[in-house]
């Protein structure tokens, strides 16, 4: 099993799901996270002070999936994240050693 | 006691309506006036809630989530104690005494402690004089709750409760007496000052200054961000602060009358021109026009007619308030960084400098020239050095005794400030044991 996760730009967040829902993703968890890549903060202004503000918000998605379908749900995030601009993100699949549903106590890829 | 707060006001309180006269009465009786009576209870509501939540929220939004609760908790304390004080001896101090001899030019005696002398009956001009007294204890309770705003974030609310309440009786009734009271310096000087520019901002202003600096900068000033957790409450505030201000202003006047009617238009009109040159100025020096700026300017024209809004006319209130955003801008924006002060809230900055302006520039927009309202004869060179000469001394008296003020709470608390870890866990939860937001 593999676990994809993905940093993405906030206003991407609706596509993606809709990608996802095609591809028979069972579900997915979301973050809100700051950070920053090549993409330059901001300046902010309060009275006589300026903040550069490095930190960008981004969402972080999780996705578990089985082996065979890693590939699949990481191309349909990226087609769906993608606006051509710097800080669209970055997609990681990771290995997966183990998934159990809390409900039922079942494990392996039947708790997919 | 009858108080006289200004030159238009003196000519109105001695209008006493003529009573048929009886066989046995030579003089006659102080009657008040129920249109008076009702505006200035009404100005007293109004300048309470420029306090509780105006300037508390002014100011809470401005601080990190973290110390939100603080900032509303000393404000409403410094409300509630200066309050009592004022009942058991702030009015006495500040507005009673014969007005001959000894200190009774800096300040008034105790023949009204716990307002020994004034009865729901008493008369103070055309109002019931218990209306004037409660009037007066907003001024006074505005006043120390603005102070709050330069020790923000770093201070143990003990010695914030002290420490105001020492500053209240050393330098608010001094100077309250000294401009407001027919015995006080000032007032004899021919100082002007319509609703409190140096009694409460220029007095609050240099306190907080010294406050900020005697306590130090908070951790990390300078270093990291710190930046506002609430716009949308300082923005509130601001509002609230604006429309309690005709209160403050147009109460002064003491009285429902045409007076109070161009010091009601001057708190639009200063306010409005401040607001406009702080935001232009910002959009001029630094690319935006920013919703706090816009506030803030706003304040700072408030500040700056608040000693001349019953003597300016409306252009002049105008000018007066343009020139206001523009120096309290500059103020905040360069003056600060330089000398590397962290008065938090900028209260020295808007109501120290604006009231400097304010009081000072009262002189040139009171000329009949210019379309104010000052006496006749008027000489504007020598109104101005009078003014002047009454902002030297009350910044001065005012930062000594915040200074004392500061080192007698010092030694009473083992320090001012919270230890390190408590400043960084934020006061609510070091020093309320609470959070705002869960």
């Amino acid at each position: 099993m593999k676990l994809v996760f993905a940093i993405i730009k906030p206003s991407r967040l609706e596509e993606v799901r809709q990608a996802l829902n095609s591809l028979d993703v069972h579900g997915m968890t979301v973050t809100e996270v700051k950070g920053y890549g090549r993409q330059k903060g901001h300046s902010e202004i309060y009275r006589g002070t300026e903040y550069a503000v490095h930190f960008l918000p981004k969402l972080r998605i999780e996705i578990a999936v089985e082996d065979d379908q890693a590939e699949a749900v990481s191309a349909a995030i990226r087609d769906a994240a993608q606006t051509g601009r710097i800080g669209d993100g970055k997609i990681f699949i990771l290995d997966l050693l183990a998934v159990t549903r809390i409900r039922t106590g079942e494990t392996g890829a039947s708790a997919l | 006691m009858k108080f006289v707060k200004v030159l238009g006001g003196m000519a109105l309180a001695s209008l006493l309506p003529a009573l048929p006269a009886l066989a046995q009465d030579a003089a006659p009786v102080a009657v008040i006036d129920t249109g008076d009576t009702a505006w200035l209870i009404v100005s007293t509501l109004l300048v309470i809630l420029m306090t509780i939540p105006g300037v508390a929220l002014f100011y809470g939004g401005l601080v990190r989530a973290k110390n939100i609760l603080s900032i509303l908790t000393q404000v409403f304390g410094a409300f509630s104690v200066i309050a009592l004080l004022w009942v058991a001896y702030g009015y006495s101090l500040a507005f009673s005494g014969a007005g001959e001899g000894g200190f009774s030019a800096f300040i008034g005696d105790l023949s009204n402690l716990f307002l020994a002398n004034v009865t729901p009956d008493s008369v103070s001009g055309t109002l019931p004089e218990l209306v004037f007294v409660v009037f007066q204890l907003t001024f006074a309770c505005i006043t120390a709750s603005l102070v709050v705003g330069g020790i923000a974030e770093r201070m143990k609310f003990g010695a914030v409760m002290a420490f105001l309440a020492i500053w209240f009786t050393f330098s608010y009734l001094p100077i309250a007496h000294m401009v407001w009271s027919g015995a006080g310096l000032f007032f004899n000087m021919g100082a002007l000052d319509f609703a409190g520019g140096t009694v409460v901002h220029i007095n609050s202003g240099v306190a907080a200054l010294i406050a900020a600096i005697v306590l130090g900068p908070r951790l990390g000033y300078l270093k990291e961000p710190i930046a506002p957790h609430n716009l949308v409450f300082t923005y509130i505030g601001a509002c609230l602060l604006w429309v309690g201000w005709f209160g403050f202003n147009a109460g002064s006047a003491l009285g429902a009358n045409g007076v109070a009617a161009q010091a009601f238009l001057n708190t639009i009109t200063a306010p409005a021109a401040a607001a406009i040159a702080w935001a232009l100025g910002e959009k001029l020096a630094r690319g935006h026009a920013s919703a706090l700026g816009f506030v803030s300017g706003a304040v700072a024209g408030l500040v700056a007619i608040t000693p001349a809004a019953g003597f300016a006319g409306t252009f002049g209130s105008i000018v007066l308030g343009a020139v206001t955003g523009f120096v309290c801008l500059w103020a905040v924006v360069t003056l600060k960084p330089m000398l590397k002060y962290d008065d938090s809230l900028d209260v020295f900055g808007i109501h120290g400098i604006g009231g400097i302006v304010g009081a000072i520039g009262t002189a040139i927009v009171a000329d009949p020239a210019l379309g104010g309202f000052g006496a006749e004869n008027y000489a504007m060179g020598g109104q101005l050095a009078i003014q002047v000469l009454a902002v030297a001394v009350a910044i001065a008296w005012s930062a000594v005794i915040a200074f004392i003020a500061m080192v007698i709470v010092k030694a009473l608390f083992g320090g001012a400030r919270v230890p390190e870890q408590a400043e960084s866990d934020g006061l609510d939860l070091s020093s309320h044991g609470e959070r705002a937001y869960n």
